[in-house]
């Protein structure tokens, strides 16, 4: 054993062993994604067969057009939905939450300490709590069914808020936000030419997060879209697994047109992703 | 925020001439109404679709509220709470919401923290492992779960094809859906898929923030790695574990996509033939808007609330017990 003696792990090179348990454990993680695949380009004869197919096959076209193909379940639709609701999410939620943000960093207003602290604990309440009455308010509006009744709920959020908050805090520092005042700047556009360019990295890691988040959702759109014919592609992928006769293959190959867009987010953004999750445990 | 109370008075302002009457209201409006509107916009939709419908959820529970009879609404009192006590499909989803739970919960935590602990070595790709272990993070719950159903599928399923490799289930190859503890091991085993990476690198967070000298003055003469871990990195990142004991409580204790989409019929709500992985969020689901019974949904809403609070806060006092003498 190499001399280990009271160094910090920072220190310690990684061994063999160590890349071993890391790299069958990285295999572990993407096998249920590569199966996807393997799946979705798989005749039935492969799907059903034993031992089950690991290799990947040719037929991802003609099992995609099936899935896009299909009558009732609206699939091509889905995903143009899942669009559009992700992305008015993130937008909205960018900007209102670093609006917030700002004003709970730099500037000073009565009871600011005080409303910080209830953005704070709205962060710990179950979402499961309010579904019932969300749902008889949509109803109350009109917005079940329609993809409205997604995004309301979504427009903000209270982790983005509190990431904002903490994130001007530490980028701009006083001064510049003063300089600009006493030129005559007024607040909008301090935060439209100071705040904003100095707050991009930040901005793209709350959106990749909350684009991801309002992608992957599906308790709440199942709700309020089953059944109709605006589906997100999470509700119509639990369409295309419900019923007597389930074509795997198909599941997959939709399964797989859905997660292929944040498997991308992933190679592009991956590294704000990865920076996001770490400063959010630091807070 | 305290730096700017003791700074000088900026030098430019005092060569300024007082502002004329128009522009001098729109300074205070600049400063004193506009801060409020900037944080308008979160507190109105919290307030609309947040905070609301939490109030009126408690309403909705002491009425009769079912979608099929809308005529029929009236005060209930506290009788869709009473009847949860003697609702055996209630008790049953609890006690598979649990069992799930503790599946999930503290097998993914602790392979986090020995891969958090790998992690935090010099690396060769040290982002190139990072982003890595967040494929399953990224990947939809309904895209994976559907996955993970094929593979605990009880013929041509791969789990079965494995065990068979090693001898086990030639005859009868083992039915995940049927039973409770396979269905929970195969629930727990997507659930800790899905959050092992995201929690392995709130931890590497932590761990990345200990002073080195820690572990070089520490009084733990020639500990190994893993002791180290144990005795050293553990006590020091305890905050971030139990964020991560309540975050998974809260997650874990309101599990609906796996076990719905798990499910032979994913639309039934009915977590197995028997309810043997129904759980309470997909129970709650099932009787609001299969059964139609909303006011019931909504008692059992609270009773969830509830039940997370207490869980959160016994697990979180364990957690802090735990390391808390270190």
């Amino acid at each position: 054993m190499t001399s280990l003696v009271n160094r910090a792990p920072q220190e310690t090179r990684g061994n063999w062993k160590t890349y071993a348990v890391l790299a069958t454990f990285m295999i572990l993680s993407a096998f249920p994604v590569y199966w996807m695949f393997v799946i979705a380009t798989s005749t039935d004869e492969k799907v059903m067969g034993f031992p089950p197919t690991v290799i990947p096959g040719d037929q991802l076209l003609v099992n995609l057009s099936e899935v896009f193909g299909m009558q009732d379940v609206f699939f091509t639709a889905s995903l143009i939905n899942s669009v559009i609701v992700a992305g008015v999410v993130t937008l909205t939620t960018l900007f209102f939450c670093s609006l917030a943000g700002f004003a709970f960093a730099k500037l000073r207003f009565r009871y600011r300490n005080a409303l910080m602290i209830i953005v704070i604990l709205t962060l710990t309440v179950p979402n499961q709590l309010g579904v019932v009455a969300l749902y008889i308010l949509m109803s109350r509006l009109e917005w079940n069914g329609t993809l409205l009744a997604v995004i309301a709920p979504g427009l903000v959020s209270a982790f983005g808020v509190f990431y904002m908050r903490q994130f001007i805090g530490h980028a701009i520092p006083d001064e510049l936000i003063e300089a600009a005042r006493i030129d005559g700047a007024l607040t909008l556009r301090i935060y439209w030419t100071v705040v904003l360019p100095a707050i991009r990295p930040a901005l793209a890691v709350l959106g990749l997060l909350t684009f991801v988040a309002t992608w992957n959702d599906f308790q709440w759109p199942l709700i309020t879209l089953n059944g109709t014919d605006f589906p997100t592609s999470m509700v119509a992928l639990s369409d295309l697994a419900s019923g007597n006769y389930v074509i795997y293959r198909r599941v997959l190959a939709g399964a797989f047109a859905a997660t292929v867009p944040l498997v991308i987010l992933l190679l592009i953004g991956g590294r704000q992703i990865v920076r996001g999750i770490m400063e959010g445990a630091l807070k | 925020m305290s730096l700017t109370e003791i700074r000088p008075a900026p030098p430019g302002q005092p060569k300024h001439a007082p502002p004329p009457r128009a522009k001098f209201w729109l300074y205070r409006f600049d400063t004193k109404t506009v801060p409020y509107l900037l944080i308008a916009p979160f507190f109105l939709l919290f307030a609309i679709f947040g905070l609301f419908p939490i109030v009126f959820n408690a309403i909705v529970a002491l009425r009769n509220w079912r979608l099929d009879e809308p005529d029929e609404r009236g005060w209930a009192g506290f009788e869709n709470f009473s009847r949860l006590l003697t609702d055996e499909d209630f008790w049953n989803a609890l006690g598979n919401t649990f069992g799930i739970f503790v599946l999930s919960t503290i097998p993914q935590l602790l392979i986090a923290l020995i891969i958090a602990n790998l992690l935090n070595r010099k690396l060769r790709g040290t982002t190139w492992w990072r982003v890595g272990i967040l494929l399953p993070y990224v990947t939809p719950v309904a895209a994976s779960t559907l996955v993970f159903a094929m593979f605990f599928a009880r013929d041509y399923g791969l789990a079965n094809w494995f065990l068979s490799l090693v001898g086990f289930g030639n005859e009868n190859p083992i039915d995940w859906r049927a039973a409770k503890w396979s269905s929970w091991i195969a629930i727990a085993t997507m659930v800790n898929w899905k959050w092992i990476g995201y929690n392995a690198l709130l931890y590497l967070s932590a761990m990345q923030s200990i002073p080195k000298d820690v572990y070089e003055a520490s009084a733990v003469d020639g500990a190994g790695p893993w002791r180290q871990l144990w005795q050293i990195t553990v006590p020091m990142i305890q905050p971030v574990i139990l964020f991560t004991v309540v975050l998974s409580t809260i997650g874990g204790l309101q599990l609906f996509n796996e076990p719905m989409l798990f499910d032979e019929n994913p639309a039934s709500a009915s977590g197995g033939s028997d309810g043997q992985f129904q759980t309470i969020a997909q129970l709650i689901y099932k009787v609001g808007w299969k059964d139609l019974n909303l006011g019931y949904a909504a008692a059992m809403s609270w009773a969830l609330f509830l039940i997370i609070l207490i869980v959160a806060a016994v697990n979180a006092l364990a957690t802090r017990r735990l390391g808390g003498d270190k």
